[in-house]
């Protein structure tokens, strides 16, 4: 078995010093992984940009707004995980902290100091990624089941403190006022769902041309190293705690991301809503359900579980008598027993990739 | 007076703290036997309980009773879910592994808050009921029967596992599979006992639980985090690590309850985990 200790010793030499693997990583990176775009794929992607635009506007009652407002929320939260567990490889239980930390920030400040969101996004973001860089500095030697527990620990552990933190509003939360005047500075819009719309597709954008950017960068590189072989990554010269914590720490920026724009939404955070474990949970399940390790699968999960439960509780009222939740476990079984690269392995039946795209093919082989 | 209150906090924490391992142990054995996690162990703990509940408020049949029969259906339960789920995905990622479970977990929590409503039920009437003083410690008689049950079911568990000739199978299976299997152990059906003793580990600790603790469709996820904790401070498929640790989890509940607050408990329960995978990351009696 492997050795306990992963953390590289301080003396390892810059991965730029070495040349070996610089040219190795530069012919790779010389190979297209984003192959140009033929002109069908074009095509669809116009269509699919000009829906996304016109839905709002076609269907413009609150349901249906939500619903996707929830899908892109999500597909981000979801991207966010993917980023850490699908292309770092390291699976983290307790991704809603950041999310907590997100929303709690912006809130707290706007609510105490009248500080816009905006700025709160900001330090939201910086706070949950110094938490990563904490947390992962202790817990980045800890493998597999060691680290997920760890982390899982971890959320719980702030979870609890939260609900006691006299401060910020222990188990009662933050309660955000309803503002009309300048609804763009507070972030805030009660007239209509559509801002919330593009702010949430937005951010969506950023995390995923932030995934797509990374894929092909040196980090991309590096993190896929560290996924498959740690041990190899590290007699090559890659840092592996840094590179875990960038994974980590650019993984909590987009939950933070997230977390403020969830507060402002819905106007309200408390520790039970932005803390839990089954936020976490979810999140995991939407990415390995779409398919983790690639840019579009955490997208495609989102966009097949939100409608689900978001359906089922208005057919079935309330919690909707936790149907949606059974139909949700039972399809996850389902998918890892038959599809366990994920949902995006359908897609790329219907829709067979150029040749080139395989380089971009690293799921779970 | 404190002195009492101390040793009245130590002793609930024995208690509580054997439950805890046979939990624990149910969690660790299939670990080590195949290195996966079953996320769903606390949503097995809590079919249990509602089993133990059902059969006292249909048929009056008293949770003592009814013990040998939740611990074969929760065998039973285990041995269907390795054959209808863990066989598949034995060499999948470890993610997959854990979304199956943590599926599963879902599925069987969501049901029974569909079957049987969020609202806790009580077994209200039962055998062992009421509370003893022993030298001036006042002890409950069910958490009295609960960790006397929970430690014999344990001992019986470690003899099986050491002194058996299935269960040598079974060790000689987690240490090396490959090597098992050449030796002529059918390392399936390993696994699929595994997955049924585990199982049934956690069935004998639900209805002991069911006799003073309310049950819920929510009620296996603490249990079940404890569980996790316990079986990592232990140092995954280490029996007698699921042990010792499942008493330092008890008393640290006990004692952090009473000298620091009780809401806190859990928090230095977590963080005792967190500061022995730092120092330790194989666990307190771990292998790598």
């Amino acid at each position: 078995m492997a050795p306990p200790r992963a953390s590289a010793p301080a003396a390892t030499p810059p991965p730029a010093a070495l040349d070996g693997p610089d040219s190795a990583l530069r012919a790779a990176q010389a190979e297209p992984l984003h192959p140009p775009l033929s002109g069908r794929q074009k095509t669809l992607g116009i269509l699919g940009a000009a829906a996304l635009v016109a839905y709002p506007f076609v269907f413009n009652t609150p349901f249906p707004q939500h619903v996707m407002i929830m899908i892109f929320l999500y597909g981000m939260m979801a991207q966010s995980w993917n980023i850490m567990a699908g292309y770092c490889g390291q699976i983290s239980l307790g991704h809603a902290m950041f999310f907590g930390i997100g929303a709690y920030s912006s809130a707290f400040l706007f609510v105490t100091y009248q500080i816009s969101p905006w700025l709160g996004m900001l330090v939201g973001i910086v706070i949950a990624m110094a938490a990563a860089a904490v947390i992962g500095l202790p817990t980045f030697r800890l493998r597999g089941h060691y680290f997920a527990i760890a982390t899982l620990v971890i959320g719980e552990i702030v979870q609890i403190v939260v609900q006691r933190w006299e401060f910020i509003g222990a188990a009662t939360g933050i309660w955000l006022p309803i503002i009309r005047e300048n609804q763009l500075v507070n972030f805030q819009f009660n007239d209509s769902k559509i801002p919330y719309y593009f702010i949430a597709l937005g951010f969506l954008i950023v995390a995923c041309l932030a995934v797509r950017h990374m894929e092909r960068s040196r980090l991309g590189f590096y993190f896929r190293a560290i996924r498959e072989e740690p041990e190899a990554a590290r007699s090559l010269g890659v840092n592996i705690t840094l590179y875990k914590s960038l994974a980590f720490m650019l993984s909590a920026a987009f939950m933070a991301m997230a977390g403020t724009f969830y507060a402002q939404y819905v106007l309200v955070v408390d520790p039970e809503v932005v803390f839990p474990l089954t936020l976490s949970i979810l999140v995991l399940l939407m990415a390995v359900m779409g398919g983790v390790g690639t840019l579009w699968g955490p997208l495609i999960g989102a966009a097949v579980l939100i409608p689900l439960s978001e359906t089922t509780r208005i057919l079935l009222g309330g919690t909707g008598g936790a149907v949606d939740l059974i139909i949700y476990g039972a399809l996850i079984v389902v998918i890892c027993l038959f599809k366990p690269e994920g949902l995006i392995g359908l897609v790329r039946q219907w829709l067979p990739a150029p040749p080139a795209e395989r380089e971009a093919d690293h799921g779970d082989s | 007076m404190t002195q009492d209150i101390i040793i009245q906090a130590i002793i609930s924490g024995l208690l509580m703290g054997f439950v805890y391992a046979l939990i624990a142990v149910g969690l660790s054995l299939i670990f080590g036997l195949m290195e996966i996690v079953n996320f769903a162990h606390g949503e097995f703990l809590m079919l249990s309980m509602y089993t133990a509940f059902w059969l006292w408020s249909l048929f009056g049949l008293d949770p003592l009773f009814a013990l040998p029969l939740c611990a074969a259906l929760m065998f039973t339960l285990g041995i269907a879910t390795h054959y209808g789920i863990i066989r598949h995905i034995l060499h999948a990622p470890m993610l997959v592994q854990i979304c199956a479970t943590f599926g599963l977990a879902i599925f069987l929590r969501a049901s029974a808050q569909f079957l049987w409503t969020p609202d806790p039920r009580t077994i209200t009437t039962s055998l062992v009921e009421g509370r003893v003083e022993i030298l001036g410690i006042f002890l409950g008689l069910p958490q009295i029967v609960a960790s006397v049950g929970s430690l014999a079911a344990f001992a019986l568990l470690y003899l099986f596992i050491t002194r058996s000739d299935t269960g040598l199978a079974l060790q000689a299976t987690a240490q090396d599979r490959q090597a098992a299997s050449l030796m002529g152990i059918p390392v399936d059906r390993m696994y699929a006992l595994g997955w049924g003793i585990g199982s049934a580990c956690v069935g004998v600790a639900g209805v002991l639980l069911a006799t003073f603790r309310p049950v819920d469709p929510e009620v296996g996820a603490l249990y079940a985090l404890l569980a996790y904790v316990a079986v990592a401070l232990g140092g995954f498929g280490s029996i007698l690590g699921s042990l010792f640790a499942g008493l330092l989890i008890g008393q640290m509940e006990a004692l952090a309850g009473w000298l620091i607050d009780p809401s806190y408990k859990y928090v230095v329960i977590f963080s005792l985990y967190l500061v022995v995978v730092v120092l330790r990351p194989q666990g307190l009696f771990g292998r790598f």
